[in-house]
């Protein structure tokens, strides 16, 4: 991450919303940013990832996304729905075992301790 | 007949798929008219329907069917065809049927299903039939004959062919539906020249064939319908005809009848008789005293349950394979059990006598006293029981029931009667074909005598039963001797007896070794170069009794020195047993079925490659299942030859079993899956090895599962300490040990599921769920009912989850011990342990089991005099009864006993395997089980002890750990930002409680909430 990157400096769009403590590392915790669920997942490692997907679990249809357990398949960081299991890839959301499905998914930075995610353009 | 039509060659079942290609324009071999007739009534439904003249002709690949080259029908141009398609059928033989009288006719082509296609020719009541009935008929009952009735088409079609092929079909009567004669039936069924027979079976008992081998599991809880031997709708599929209750009173062989006992004749071309044998009651005076017993069939058993009921002791007479079952019966039924038997030794046909006498030690040791070299004179009145037997020493045994396991006799009063060869001590007389002295009744099994013997074993009866089918539908099978070999676990004990086991061949070798601390006995007999097995005698250990085997078998050369096959395995000693792959193809590796190593690689090399499949596709190991360890060789040795490697690996992540991992954690200590994966696997983790690995962590050092490094692992039930429901909230149960609760308990759970409007149900388990909870409503809910006195119930956790109880001696006037006392003792002790899959208890107060100890993973019953502890019992999807693992134990014995046991499976079990199938995956089985937690075989148990001790010693309610910590609690807030409730959680009300709103609720609801 670059720390240089001052918050006034991102394009619109960005959202400030939470602290880098309020996630819990290689697992997920949900936010509502502008009445939107969103799951957001910090996968560590020798580079920490911040990945920001859709909460709703559209198999399910619950908003659980961010309970379930992160791994990866083939190098591939995925989160497992706590649901029926199913994985969505973290970069696009991408359901592996069903392509019909996906969940949205958004931009999100670590800058300075706080993470920020771009809901839209 | 032309085909005026057409000269294109239109294959019947091409017209059927190109249908839909046909118009009028492109009529293929038909006319305009019929096309669109065919059309129209392919419009109406799945099948197409073809009408047509017969003048129109048909195309020229039709007339595989004789009926369209047959000058000598009556058919006029005019008369109605149909044709009626299904499926394809160009590779089916048709069957043709002519009437000649209603000048009708017509060809169907059969398949699995069913009719796949039929050309009917003036044939409207055919016509009708077809279109409705025939769909629904088994393939079975149109295979070979279907016939044309005059008035109406008849639904029985097995009663149908019967009346086709009258001329040619015989009536082969089977007088008996025991395993043999029921095996006979199966062999005869999976042929199909065996619908040249109209079969009838005369059974005597009120229900068909059943299990006899293992009887004695009806006093253990296995049903009379469980023991059943009958495929489900056996007889109604092969169309062999059952005749239950219905004991044959003669034979006339003049005139080919039989005449049941009811008087009914029946008429036979062929007869088989597996009449079996009857419990040989030996000629003492008073043995027809009441509480007198044998032991054959299921009445008998419900008869000798009876009697226990009101007996204190009960005697065995006859201490063979039978009336050692049968002592293990009475065992069970709790009677003081006596075992007499007249020979100097018990077994005298399969053991020597340092066998039986080591045996006899053994079945002493539990519980059960032998008395050998005793000749029973007469049986009078007891004083302290209901009988007193006097033996010919002078002495007297007194017991309240008797039970004759004196031998078998043949069943062979039928064949005498009606003048057939009989021996001179019984015993229908047979040649190698099965058949007696009239060439057209053949005899198999007990009643049957060949060589001068009676086989009084399963399998060779199953042999004679293949060897007599075989003969009835042409081959050339037969019967010449078989394998008396058995293997046995006698109340426990193992007890193998291989070939010549007496050493009565002429020059043979005998090898002996005995060791009386482990009490085991081994003797093996060779040839008299040493080269060849002739026979062996194993008794305490059955190890190496499969290779023994395959040398008698099949002849092997042996090891120049033959003693290594019976000497204790030591450290650094080359194993001296057969590998699978050192059997030739011809090894028989199961009897039952007779299912060679070839069959087994045949089906292999036909791409079956898992041992499930196998078994299936050969019913290898299927019958007594004593050959299963060596099918599993040679299964995985024939994998191991084909490169496919038997992986055992958790997942992606990590090349190693769960065992293997949870010893890597052990030994070296690891704490964390960062530390596991580093130095073992590979990648980030999964969802399966996450959870798998934090459950082995939990098993070994019980850190608290919200840990830093251990949340991220956990299932989100686990990692939120309550149960996640399809909408993503939560249910909460507290734990309510041995379910008992206090009313001011109950009363705090209710005014808990009250105030935050929750659903609740009464468990299984006698807890209590309370569903609804949102995420951030848990901490609340948890804090009220701790301050209640309440804690965490696991049921979120792979963990015990419940041990049941029924109220027990306190209250109940039939309870012999405090169940409830001891249900809170055993789910205080091992309340949240984490294990491979969830673990459930009870604890019964007396042998009327209320807590339904025998289907849980551990089950406690009370015994007068202690407990009886029973494992590995599992309901669910494949329920299985729990195995009685020892008798009457003492408070401390029994949670010594469960404390090794959880352990060792907490060690050992795979992922998510439930006691149940790790049982029965474990090789050796019980006795194995036995060996490790009861004579600690492998050294572990203070370990295991130990081990269990520490994770008792640091339980923690994770609830109350978790309320204490302000920093876990954030783990609860429904949002990182916000403090709003998740707005896609919906309930309505049904039935005074809440439920989760349907997606149309949902929508309707926010439709109304729009509008208004």
């Amino acid at each position: 991450m670059n720390s240089m990157l001052q918050s006034n400096t991102l394009e619109p769009g960005w959202a400030h919303v939470c602290s880098r403590e309020d996630l819990v590392e290689n697992a997920g915790v949900a936010a509502l940013i502008e009445n939107e669920q969103v799951a957001l997942f910090l996968v560590a490692g020798d580079e920490e990832r911040l990945f920001a997907l859709g909460n709703y679990d559209p198999i399910g249809k619950a908003n659980v996304m961010s309970r379930g357990i992160v791994g990866d398949i083939d190098g591939e960081p995925v989160v497992a729905s706590p649901l029926y299991k199913q994985h969505f890839r973290l970069r696009d959301g991408q359901c592996l075992e069903d392509e019909s499905y996906a969940l949205p998914y958004f931009e999100a930075r670590l800058i300075d301790g706080g993470v920020w995610v771009r809901l839209r353009d | 007949m032309t085909s005026k039509e057409s000269s294109t060659a239109v294959p019947l079942d091409t017209l059927f798929l190109s249908l839909d290609d046909c118009s009028a324009d492109n009529p293929g071999p038909w006319s305009a008219e019929t096309v669109q007739q065919a059309l129209s009534a392919a419009a109406m439904g799945q099948q197409c329907c073809i009408h047509f003249h017969w003048a129109n002709g048909l195309p020229d690949q039709l007339p595989r069917t004789s009926l369209l080259t047959d000058e000598s029908l009556p058919f006029t141009p005019e008369t109605p065809c149909t044709l009626i398609c299904r499926r394809k059928c160009a590779a089916l033989d048709p069957v043709v049927w002519i009437d000649r009288s209603s000048g009708s006719a017509h060809t169907v082509w059969l398949d699995d299903e069913g009719v796949a296609a039929a050309l009917l020719i003036n044939a409207p009541d055919a016509l009708a039939f077809f279109l409705t009935e025939t769909s629904q008929l088994p393939a079975h009952a149109l295979r070979g004959n279907v016939v044309l009735g005059k008035e109406q088409w008849q639904l029985t079609l097995r009663h149908i062919q019967r009346e086709i092929t009258m001329t040619e079909q015989q009536t082969l009567i089977v007088i008996g539906n025991g395993m043999v004669g029921h095996h006979f039936l199966e062999a005869m069924a999976a042929d199909e020249r065996y619908e040249a027979y109209r079969i009838i079976v005369c059974c005597k008992e009120p229900r068909p064939a059943y299990d006899r081998v293992h009887l004695s599991e009806f006093f253990t809880g296995r049903s009379a319908e469980e023991l059943s031997l009958v495929k489900p709708d056996f007889f109604a599929n092969t169309g062999i005809e059952l005749k239950t209750d219905a004991g044959v009173a003669s034979i006339d062989r003049e005139a080919k009848s039989v005449t049941l006992d009811s008087g009914e004749q029946l008429a036979y071309d062929k007869l088989v008789m597996a009449t079996g044998s009857y419990a040989f009651v030996p000629p003492i005076p008073g043995n027809d005293r009441e509480n007198c017993f044998v032991y054959r069939t299921i009445d008998d058993l419900e008869a000798m349950q009876a009697g226990a009921s009101n007996s204190r002791v009960g005697v065995v007479i006859g201490g063979g394979l039978l009336g050692l079952e049968a002592a293990n019966a009475l065992r069970n039924l709790g009677l003081e059990t006596h075992v007499v038997e007249f020979a100097p030794r018990l077994m005298p046909v399969q053991l020597d006598e340092s066998g039986g006498a080591l045996l006899a030690d053994k079945i002493s040791e539990l519980g059960i006293s032998v008395h050998t070299g005793m000749a029973t004179q007469q049986i009078v009145d007891g004083e302290n029981c209901r009988h007193r037997m006097e033996f010919a020493d002078g002495s007297h045994l007194e017991t309240d029931m008797i039970c004759f396991s004196a031998g078998i006799r043949p069943w062979d009063t039928l064949g005498r009667d009606c003048g057939l060869e009989v021996g001179e001590r019984g015993g229908i007389v047979i040649n190698d074909a099965c058949q007696t002295s009239d060439s057209d009744i053949y005899a198999i099994g007990e009643c049957a005598l060949w060589g001068g013997r009676i086989f009084g074993l399963v399998a060779p009866g199953y042999t004679m039963a293949r060897a007599a089918a075989g003969q009835l539908l042409g081959d050339d099978a037969g019967f010449t001797g078989a394998d008396m070999s058995t293997k046995l676990k006698l109340i426990g004990v193992d007890v193998c007896s291989i070939g010549d086991v007496h050493g009565t061949t002429e020059g043979s070798l005998t090898y002996a070794y005995t060791d009386q601390r482990t009490q085991v006995y081994r003797r093996i007999n060779t040839s008299a170069d040493g080269k060849t097995l002739l026979g062996a005698i194993l008794v305490g250990d059955d190890t190496g009794y499969n290779d023994l085997l395959q040398y008698v078998l099949n002849g092997i050369t042996l090891p120049a020195d033959p003693e290594v096959l019976i000497l204790p395995q030591l450290d650094g000693m080359a194993s001296a047993g057969l590998g699978a792959d050192a059997l030739p193809p011809a090894a028989t590796i199961c009897s039952c079925h007779n299912v060679s190593k070839g069959q087994i690689v045949e089906v292999m090399d036909g791409g079956e490659l898992t041992l499930e499949g196998v078994k299936q596709c050969t019913s290898a190991s299927t019958g007594c299942g004593g050959c299963a360890q060596m099918l599993k060789d040679v299964v995985n040795a024939e994998l191991e030859l084909r490169g496919v490697e038997v992986s055992d690996a958790l997942c992606a992540h990590f090349e190693h079993s769960r065992q293997r991992l949870y010893d890597l954690i052990k030994v070296n200590k690891y704490k964390t899956f960062g530390e596991l994966l580093a130095a073992h696997g590979k990648g980030r983790g999964c969802d399966i090895c996450k959870p798998a690995v934090a459950s082995i962590l939990a098993s070994q050092w019980n850190d608290y599962i919200l840990e830093k490094s251990h949340v991220g692992l956990q299932d989100t039930n686990d990692r939120f300490l309550a149960n996640m429901q399809k909408d993503g909230t939560y249910s909460v149960v507290p734990r309510v040990p041995g379910g008992e609760i206090t009313p001011k308990q109950l009363i705090a759970i209710g005014e808990v599921g009250d105030k935050y409007k929750l659903y609740t149900k009464i468990t299984g388990g006698q807890r209590i769920d309370l569903f609804g909870a949102r995420l951030e409503q848990l901490p609340d809910i948890w804090r009220e009912l701790i301050d209640a006195g309440l804690e965490t119930g696991h049921a979120y956790g792979k963990a015990l989850r419940t041990v049941k109880s029924c109220v027990g001696s306190t209250w109940c006037r039939y309870g012999v011990q405090d169940s409830v006392g001891m249900a809170l003792l055993v789910e205080n002790r091992y309340k949240g342990i984490r294990a491979p899959h969830k673990v459930k208890m009870a604890v019964s107060g007396c042998t009327r089991e209320c807590a339904e100890a025998q289907s849980k993973d551990v089950g406690v019953i009370a015994t007068e005099t202690g407990w009886n502890l029973y494992v590995c019992g599992n309901g669910g999807m494949r329920p299985r009864h729990a195995d009685l693992f020892a008798t009457d134990l003492d408070d401390e014995t029994l949670i010594r006993y469960i404390d090794r046991f959880m352990m060792f499976y907490v060690a050992t079990a795979d992922r998510l395997q439930r006691t149940a199938r790790w049982l029965e995956n474990m090789e050796g089985g019980l006795d194995y089980l036995r060996s490790v937690i009861i004579d600690d075989s492998l050294g572990i148990a203070a370990e295991l002890e130990t081990q269990m001790s520490h994770l008792v010693g640091t339980y923690q309610c994770e609830w109350k750990t978790t309320l204490e910590d302000p920093e876990k609690l954030k783990l609860f807030r429904p949002f990182v930002n916000s403090d709003a409730p998740d707005s896609n959680v919906v309930f309505v009300q049904e039935r005074g409680q809440v439920r989760p709103a349907t997606e149309k609720e949902k929508d309707l609801i926010a439709s109304t909430e729009v509008s208004a």
